[in-house]
């Protein structure tokens, strides 16, 4: 199972994305930002960063990249993405997730490990955990506030697209203690805490977020 | 383009005036130069020579003590010695570890956040250039009174920095120091820690070789930030309208286009492009054009308009002056450069070719084809001056010492004990540093195995054998204030016993030197005798030294700082998976201290904290005695015995017992044998608790090592229990533990005043 890993100038977490997706079982392929070839992947992975230095705003730039214009139109044809925090970020600015990221409410980057209760475990990355379940993960941004206007955030609620709520304090003033969204499909999805980080005793605090990596890899083969 | 000041016309005018005493230099340093060339320098050339002979470049006031760190005995480890950017230490299974700590103490003064973000990318830079991939950074910090005003101002600016900048380049933070004291309040510390991993063929050194090959600056953009002095000769030199306005002193980061810097380095490496490379820091075009030239075998011409300028107007010497950050300069055969270019391309890293390695033995800089650098490069980079300064002991040292701090008043009831046991852990050197370590990035590249609040930091640098290393990063500048020799050692040991307690075998050292000024005789003493101390500690621990900084004039008007040296000391796992960790976890775990602890009290955190004391003895180092415990902790961590193991330090047992419980929440029952307070309190060295669960075998082992053993007592429940002498609740020990940087800083809830100028810096 071939799961794509994009690099942007800037991205970060590009190195623990392709770990993530080989302890699950899968192929992990670099992907170049400024190429347009999605080598025949079966779902691809925004990586966390800081692509272009965040300068413009967060994701902004890379969200107008080259290979990014593919993504959104095989997004569109079903390809399972995730974005991890500058991913979530680059999906809300290249228009397929709702929403934006703002600077944290206390105006500090902030990294702890964080509680997440999954909201939904029927999209194509959460298949392998159950509704309701609580995981730990790392969280670590400083632009990592989910926004959207009420009547929005009212939609999105009502369509059961939130994945993701922070449990146990919210660490950065995300609206609704929301963590993570999806796309109406449930292919797509976004969040900002890094499943990535907790794949393995040694380095994590939990290896909760190897789930996202293996229930990507049977969504693809359910497909 | 007005009159550049030529080599012909400083041969034809030899007696026009030259601004040498502003630029720094002394009447016979200018007198020496003159010499050096057979005539006066032309402008460009006196400003490359003043910020060469700068104390911060040329080392002239410590070199003569340094070489003492050159003369211990060789060490197998040891790949690459004192002199390059940074050493480099074999670490086994063919892997190169290269790691060095600089300050960046008085531009983080002056602008905090920049001044902190840049020391972080200069010594990013420094480990690039020796071909390795950075894998870690570490920050050691010191400010004013926590109290302070300033400190307000500067703390927060400068965490931000250290954190913008390596959050944004992807490196972790592994750990590091936080400590205040009054010394520090004109004067914050910021040095910073910067480790980097490669195979012992990719080691690259910064000389020019080979005649005819190409000189490449690359990276950001030469503006005029960073100048500082040579603003002098911009009136002198150019421009009927005058000086232009310059930047501010202190140089501007970005870390964005750094990390493109550093990919963009390591497929040039990678891809065998490179002849010999540096980084520009200090200095600039002047140290790397000057120090590449000298340390080849000929020489160098430099085409100084051909370097990529982001300010129109800046004058020749000035280009050669300015520290604009992200930059480096490569040596590339003709042959490569197409393809050098084509790297720098893909990664959007501006390139240019400014010149080439020549035959002869000159540093030669022309502007416009003009020629205004002819220099013979060793007399810019490595033949400074070098200075014997006179040395005095401190006339207040005797008094001090005699100030014995054992003759303090003790606490004499439990609830007493309990107190100045709850101020010590919440005071600000005690207390939990997390809202410090929150603004860094300690998972990025999944490989950090422990980081702050552990002992040591330990990252993973091979995924399938587990070899790893260890890195710590310490400075009591109290034990070094009432003793120099004796405090550079006890720092040096501690840095020594945080590798060795998470099993590590400690293999080579680094350090910061951080003193005042080296014109007071006083402040020159203390640096001796901290130098020689430091050089017989490693003897003695039988480690190398692999380089380091020295940062003088760190004073408030004629004030010093306590001599603060910064000792870093790499260890390394042979399976990261068999690190001893500094919590307690488990319940049910026998808790016991290896190691001596005698009434010491010199210096210590309970002095300070309590009674507002410095004074007395530091405690006693015993080295072999660090040694014995470092060898039994390995062989502890290589047999899977110990569940935990903490080094005791600043606050003694007392905060060892705090962090260890709080780590995870587990509290422990525990006896005290003698006297209680000495027992909590005392800061001798050489001391670890550990927690086991095969308390006999662990005795066994330590008897055969020479360690003494003392049982505390067992893990488990939610207190700290001291039988007849306290009982605390976790929550209460953490609440007061917690609360003390949120309540100075601004609580994580509460946003504070922010110290970033909007819209300059990468926030996420």
């Amino acid at each position: 199972m071939r799961i794509g890993v994009i690099t942007f100038p800037g991205s970060l977490d590009d190195v623990d994305a392709a770990r993530a997706v080989r302890l699950a079982g899968g192929d992990p392929v670099s992907l170049w930002h400024g190429e347009h070839d999605l080598k025949d992947v079966d779902a691809v992975v925004l990586p966390g960063g800081f692509s272009y230095g965040d300068y413009l705003r967060a994701g902004a730039i890379a969200a107008r990249s080259p290979l990014m214009q593919d993504v959104v139109a095989a997004a569109k044809g079903g390809l399972p993405v995730l974005g991890i925090c500058n991913g979530f970020q680059v999906l809300c600015e290249a228009g397929l997730l709702p929403g934006a990221l703002t600077r944290n409410s206390h105006l500090h980057f902030r990294n702890r490990d964080q509680l997440l209760r999954v909201e939904r475990a029927d999209t194509a990355w959460t298949g392998d955990y159950a509704d309701g379940q609580e995981i730990l993960v790392p969280v670590k941004n400083g632009e990592g506030r989910y926004v959207g206007s009420e009547a929005d955030l009212d939609r999105l609620e009502g369509e059961g697209r939130v994945v993701f709520r922070y449990v146990g304090g919210n660490p950065n003033g995300s609206s609704r203690d929301i963590a993570g969204v999806t796309s109406e499909n449930g292919r797509v999805v976004g969040l900002m805490p890094h499943p990535e980080h907790a794949v393995e005793d040694l380095t994590g605090p939990s290896t909760d977020g190897l789930g996202f990596f293996t229930s990507i890899l049977k969504a693809v083969v359910a497909a | 383009m007005t009159s550049v000041d030529t080599v012909q016309n400083a041969a034809q005018h030899p007696d026009d005036e030259q601004p040498w005493a502003e630029l720094g230099l002394k009447a016979d340093e200018y007198a020496r130069i003159r010499e050096i060339l057979g005539r006066r320098p032309t402008t460009a050339e006196l400003a490359m020579y003043s910020v060469m002979w700068s104390e911060h470049c040329s080392y002239k006031s410590s070199k003569v003590h340094l070489r003492q760190f050159g003369d211990l005995p060789k060490s197998d480890a040891l790949l690459v010695g004192i002199g390059e950017n940074a050493g480099v230490v074999d670490v086994g299974e063919g892997y190169a570890v290269t790691f060095k700590v600089e300050s960046h103490n008085h531009p983080s003064y002056v602008e905090p956040y920049q001044g902190a973000a840049t020391g972080v990318g200069g010594i990013v830079r420094d480990i690039l250039t020796m071909g390795a991939r950075p894998i870690a950074v570490m920050d050691s910090l010191r400010f004013g009174r926590a109290d302070a005003p300033d400190t307000a101002r500067v703390l927060p600016g400068v965490v931000a920095g250290v954190g913008g900048y390596g959050n944004c380049l992807g490196l972790p933070n592994i750990g590091g120091e936080l400590l205040f004291d009054e010394c520090y309040t004109g004067n914050p510390l910021v040095n910073a820690l910067c480790v980097g991993v490669m195979k012992h063929d990719d080691v690259h050194l910064a000389k020019a070789e080979g005649v005819g090959n190409k000189v490449i600056l690359f990276g950001a953009r030469t503006g005029g930030d960073g100048i500082g002095g040579v603003s002098v000769l911009a009136s002198e030199t150019f421009d009927a309208e005058g000086p232009a306005k310059r930047a501010p002193a202190v140089q501007v980061g970005d870390p964005f286009t750094e990390k493109l810097l550093i990919e963009a380095c390591l497929e040039l490496f990678a891809q065998d492009l490179v002849t010999g490379i540096q980084d520009l820091g200090g200095a600039g075009l002047s140290c790397a054009t000057s120090e590449l030239a000298s340390a080849g075998t000929g020489g160098m011409h430099v085409d100084l308009e051909t370097v990529p300028l982001r300010d129109s107007t800046l004058t020749p010497a000035e280009i050669l002056m300015s520290e604009s950050q992200e930059r480096m300069c490569a040596i590339v055969e003709p042959g490569k450069v197409e393809q050098f270019l084509a790297v720098c391309r893909k990664w959007d890293v501006r390139a240019a070719v400014i010149g080439e390695v020549t035959d002869g033995d000159r540093l030669t800089v022309d502007w416009h084809g003009e020629r205004i650098v002819d220099v013979p490069p060793r007399t810019v980079a490595h033949e400074g001056p070098v200075y014997e300064r006179p040395m005095q002991r401190p006339a207040d040292l005797d008094a001090l010492r005699a100030d014995d701090a054992g003759k303090l008043p003790r606490p004499g009831t439990p609830a007493e004990i309990q107190a100045h046991w709850l101020a010590v852990v919440s005071s600000p050197d005690g207390a939990d540093k997390s809202w410090v370590t929150e603004q860094y990035d300690r998972y990025v590249r999944g490989n950090t195995v422990l980081a702050q609040p552990e002992d040591a930091g330990v990252i993973r640098i091979d995924e399938d054998s587990h070899r790893g290393i260890a890195l710590s990063l310490d400075g009591n500048a109290r034990f070094a204030r009432l003793d120099p020799y004796t405090g550079a050692q006890l720092n040096l040991a501690e840095a020594y016993r945080n590798v060795a307690a998470t099993g590590a075998t400690p293999l080579a050292v680094t350090n910061c030197l951080n003193f005042g000024s080296p014109e007071n005789p006083e402040v020159m003493w203390q640096f001796a005798e901290a130098v020689r101390g430091l050089a017989d500690g490693c003897r003695a621990l039988g480690l190398p030294v692999t380089g380091g900084n020295v940062s003088l004039y760190n004073q408030t008007g004629d004030v010093a700082i306590n001599p603060t040296p910064v000792i870093g000391v790499l260890g390394v796992h042979e399976d990261v998976r068999a690190r001893i960790p500094s919590g307690w976890r488990t319940a049910g775990e026998t808790v016991l201290l290896l190691g001596e602890t005698r009434p010491e009290f010199g210096g210590s955190a309970w002095a300070g904290v309590v009674h507002g004391h410095l004074g007395g003895q530091p405690p006693a180092v015993d080295l072999a005695a660090e040694r014995a415990l470092a060898e039994l902790l390995a062989a502890l961590g290589r047999d899977g015995l110990a569940g935990s193991a903490h080094d005791l330090a600043d606050g003694g047992l007392a905060q060892a017992l705090t962090e260890s419980a709080l780590r995870y929440g587990v509290g422990a029952r525990l006896a005290l044998h003698g006297d209680a307070f000495t027992a909590l309190f005392s800061e001798s060295a050489a001391r670890v608790v550990v927690t086991t669960t095969e308390p006999d075998r662990v005795r066994n082992i330590a008897r055969a090592a020479g360690v003494p053993v003392t049982e505390l007592g067992t893990t488990g429940g939610g207190s700290l229990v001291v039988d007849g002498v306290l009982e605390l609740p976790l929550a209460e020990l953490r609440a007061a533990w917690s609360a003390t940087l949120p309540a100075l800083f601004g609580g994580p809830e509460h946003g504070t005043a922010l110290t970033v100028p909007a819209g300059t810096v990468p926030t996420s």
